[in-house]
């Protein structure tokens, strides 16, 4: 008996050793989910708290906050939380996107998804999963320590915007540790990305069953694969990019600082060479993830499968040409303006593609309006209205209106606060009875949805109108004109609250309910390999591994 | 009857000129000082060629082909929802390739970006190139004011410090957060170059209605420029993350005919000689 016990037990890992020493890539990315949900609800309150502030004209709660979250003295209370609230918006953008987005979509998602959409039975590298995984956890616990540690003179965390230019983030503006905190943080996540996209790259490229050719590959797993080497390509740049603001600031080097012969705009042109590539690491498996789900409830082959796969290779690349439209008032030289206005131009036609190729592929289908289904219908549009005004700011003319203003605010929430987000939902709601065996109330997916929905355009669409007005982001307060659209923008978040508490609602009640869901809830158009599996799959899956014959999808 | 008819059109005719008219010259009048309209939907008046350069690419180019796309795949998404639901149609359909029509979904979006870049890049050249400048001033960012430097040359010679001025000094009719102790003055219809830098970290100076947002770079000196076409104080704002009075450091340029300006010219440099020498003299000391 005790024999067995200690076969299954080798197998089958339980409690904390489960997690702790987890190898295992469901169980990983599990943990990535959970990891992502936290950091997306700190970084939610973060921006509650922003939006609340920004209400009315005048300063009203960032003081008080300053004066409970870092002990400021009363006195000093209103600089102190004017601060903070710099504080906020950065550590915001960045759990957002390192601890939010990305853990859930490529950590979460790419973990379990990948391996069983391809037929293996795990990924190539379980030990470097681990630890890419725990790497991140220290990362996310440094970067939410750097705010409670000095920054700027006299005053607690690093409150310079997630871009992290220098001099404010060299001991000019930054003379505390705060700021290395978060540089360590970002090291971290760098690393532990990079093994990830290692781990993908290799997984991919050599644990795919027989018969499943690159070109039969799933468009989730190819969309993956174009983030893997995007990441790999440019985390390093990162990489060096903050470790020599590390030795600027600590070692008495002067890469960035022009009183030693150095440039601030090198460190912008680095951070953007990796920050551009990053924001399509963000959306990339969010349209993978969509290819997928509309091909499902359509009942129909996604199509233009080549060009769907192509047009993610395409955007990868030319996402990669393009970081400096990000500086357009820099001062660079006329020629570099008209060659980074038409690049990023070029890429609204890979992406246009995508958009026709997933209406295309409903025409003529047979759509189910299940859960999944109206998340990819809403990315499609969220995504939309944040690509098309991602065509004006692409203007190196048009930039000048709207450079650090709340148009450009609006235009990248479109892209991530509304597209990545729901693209992930979708995923969530889409994979969720997978994951877990149960099936969640559709009423409850589809509240979850219309509040969100209805939440994230009340809170952003009028932020167009505020920037086309010229108002300027990172400002904890703002001239009275702006103040009607602020109060609208503000009032939107009522129902993102809501749709928060539902969706957590949503899990609960799926766990307490425990409707079985079955091997393939969606019905004949899941045609992917995860749905021949039992929900949730086998602990190992694939033993036997599986021969694909069919056409790719 | 014929009379009516010519009543009738006159009349449109006279409406049709006097509404726009008088609708124009109301929003000129509400505008006429720089600055943020409340609950406004669009660009601001704008006073410099640049200026309104930028407003005819957006309003007239930008702004109709983006909402024609938003409107155009919403469309096509509720269509579809609409006529492609599994009552409507039970059956899918095997379709999954249409090489024209993927060639037309890509060559039209590419006429559409070669239509835009053409006024667009038009634009970018005219903001880029520095017209030969009959006033140049220099522009200073520090954490968290502006200062200002008028050569020499020009009739200048002096140099100011532009400060917000605190809530608790506004007049009636000075503005929270826009309003300042020093106003920077320049002359109307003359292009006035503007050389940008920073003293500490970096700072971006804007003014919303004349187009133009340039970096302040320590280490750099970036140029811009513009030339206003009316009287009147345009209001501007830091547009980097600078610290925590980001928010606290706007611009006020007050641009009046040459005549008055030459006026003002004289009385600043009575007025800041003084803060000059002052400057000078604590150096000294040193
Ligand atoms: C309801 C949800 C959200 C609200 C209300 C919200 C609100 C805000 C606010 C008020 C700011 C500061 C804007 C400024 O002053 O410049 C901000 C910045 C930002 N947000 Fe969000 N946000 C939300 C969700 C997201 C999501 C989901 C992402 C990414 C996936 C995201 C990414 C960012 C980034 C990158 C910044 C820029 C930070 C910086 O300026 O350095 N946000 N957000
Ligand atoms: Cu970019
Ligand atoms: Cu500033």
């Amino acid at each position: 008996m005790a024999s067995s016990t200690m076969a299954g037990a080798h197998d089958h890992p339980r409690g904390l050793r489960r997690f702790l020493f987890s190898t295992n890539h469901k169980d990983i990315g599990t943990l990535y989910i959970i990891l992502g949900s936290i950091g997306g609800v700190i970084g939610f309150l973060l921006s509650l708290a922003m939006r609340l502030e920004l209400a009315y004209p005048g300063v009203q709660i960032f003081p008080g906050l300053a004066e409970f979250l870092n002990g400021a003295d009363p006195a000093m209370a209103l600089d102190a939380g004017k601060n903070l609230y710099n504080v906020f918006i950065t550590v915001h953008g960045v759990l957002m996107i390192f601890f939010m987005a990305m853990p859930i979509l490529i950590g979460g998602f790419g973990n379990w998804f990948v391996p069983i959409m391809i037929g293996a039975p795990d990924m190539a590298f379980p030990r470097l999963n681990n630890i890419s995984f725990w790497l991140l956890v220290a990362s996310l616990v440094l970067a939410v320590i750097s705010m409670f540690v000095d920054g700027a003179p006299g005053m607690k965390g690093f409150g310079g915007g997630w871009t992290f230019y220098p001099p404010l983030s060299s001991n000019t503006g930054t003379p505390g540790p705060a700021m290395d905190f978060v540089i360590l943080a970002l090291h971290l996540a760098g690393a532990s990305s990079i093994l990830g996209a290692i781990n993908f790259i290799t997984t991919i490229f050599n644990m795919r069953a027989p018969g499943m050719t690159l070109h039969k590959m799933p468009l989730f797993v190819w969309s993956i694969l174009v983030t893997a080497f995007l990441l790999l390509l440019v985390l390093p740049v990162l990489a060096g990019c903050v470790t020599m603001l590390l030795t600027d600031r600590n070692f008495g080097t002067m890469f960035y600082d022009p009183a030693g012969g150095g440039d601030p705009l090198l460190f912008q042109h680095l951070l953007w060479f990796f920050g551009h590539p990053e924001v399509y690491i963000v959306i990339l498996p969010g349209f993978g993830i969509i290819s997928q789900i509309v091909s499902t409830f359509s009942k129909k082959p996604v199509f233009g499968y080549l060009g769907m796969a192509y047009a993610m290779v395409c955007i990868g690349v030319l996402g990669s040409i393009v970081w400096a439209h990000h500086m357009y008032t820099v001062g660079m030289s006329l020629n570099a303006q008209r060659y980074f206005t038409l690049a990023t131009m070029v890429i609204a036609v890979p992406t246009g593609i995508k958009i026709f190729s997933w209406i295309a592929t409903m025409w003529g289908g047979s759509l189910s309006f299940r859960a999944p289904m109206v998340w990819a219908i809403g990315f499609i549009f969220v995504f939309t209205m944040g690509g098309i005004t991602g065509v004006v700011l692409a203007n190196a003319s048009a930039d000048k209106q709207f450079h650090e203003g709340y148009y450009v605010v609006a235009h990248f929430h479109y892209t991530l606060s509304l597209g990545a987000v729901f693209a992930l939902y979708a995923g969530f709601y889409y994979w969720f009875p997978k994951m877990c065996g149960y099936m969640y109330s559709e009423t409850l997916a589809k509240a979850n949805f219309w509040l969100l929905f209805i939440g994230v355009n009340v809170v952003f669409f009028p932020q167009h109108f505020l920037g086309l007005g010229g108002m300027p982001r990172r400002y904890i307060d703002y001239p009275d004109a702006y103040a009607l659209w602020n109060m609208v923008s503000s009032l939107g978040m009522i129902f993102v609250t809501l749709s928060l508490v539902v969706w957590f609602y949503a899990i609960i009640e799926a766990f307490m309910k425990k409707r079985l869901a079955g091997a393939n809830p969606w019905g004949a158009g899941a045609t992917t390999l995860e749905w021949t599996l039992s929900s949730p799959p086998p602990f190992h899956q694939f033993e036997v591994l599986p021969r694909i014959t069919g056409a790719g999808r | 009857m014929f009379n009516v008819n010519r009543l009738m059109t006159r009349g449109a005719l006279a409406a049709a000129v006097a509404v726009p008219v008088t609708l124009c010259a109301g929003f000129a009048l509400a505008q006429e000082n720089g600055q943020p309209v409340p609950g406004g939907l669009g660009l601001p008046n704008m006073v410099t060629p640049v200026g309104l350069g930028t407003q005819q690419l957006y309003n007239m180019v930008l702004m109709p082909i983006i909402s024609f796309i938003a409107l155009f795949v919403l469309g096509l998404l509720i269509y579809v929802a609409y006529r492609f639901n599994e009552h409507a149609n039970p059956i899918p359909s095997k379709l999954t390739h249409n090489t024209p029509l993927e060639i037309i979904w890509t060559l039209i979006p590419v006429l559409i970006l070669l239509f835009i870049s053409v006024p667009s890049l038009r634009l970018l050249a005219e903001q880029v190139e520095v017209p030969e400048a009959s006033v140049t001033i220099k522009v200073t960012g520090n954490q968290w004011y502006w200062s200002y430097k008028y050569p020499e040359d020009q009739g200048g010679g002096f140099g100011f410090d532009q400060m917000l001025k605190p809530e608790s000094e506004l007049q009636p009719g000075e503005l929270r957060l826009l309003t300042v102790d020093n106003e920077a003055v320049v002359p109307i219809n003359e292009v006035i170059a503007v050389h940008i830098t920073s003293n500490d970290v970096i700072h971006a100076f804007g003014v919303p209605s004349f187009g133009v947002r340039m970096d302040a770079i320590p280490g750099r000196l970036n140029q811009t420029w513009f030339k206003i076409d009316r009287e009147g104080v345009y209001y501007g704002q830091c547009y980097f993350i600078c610290g925590k009075d980001h928010a606290y450091m706007p611009i006020v340029i007050r641009a009046v005919t040459r005549e008055k300006y030459n006026e003002w010219l004289a009385q600043a440099k009575q007025k800041f000689a003084g803060a000059d020498q002052r400057v000078r003299v604590a150096s000294e000391s040193h």
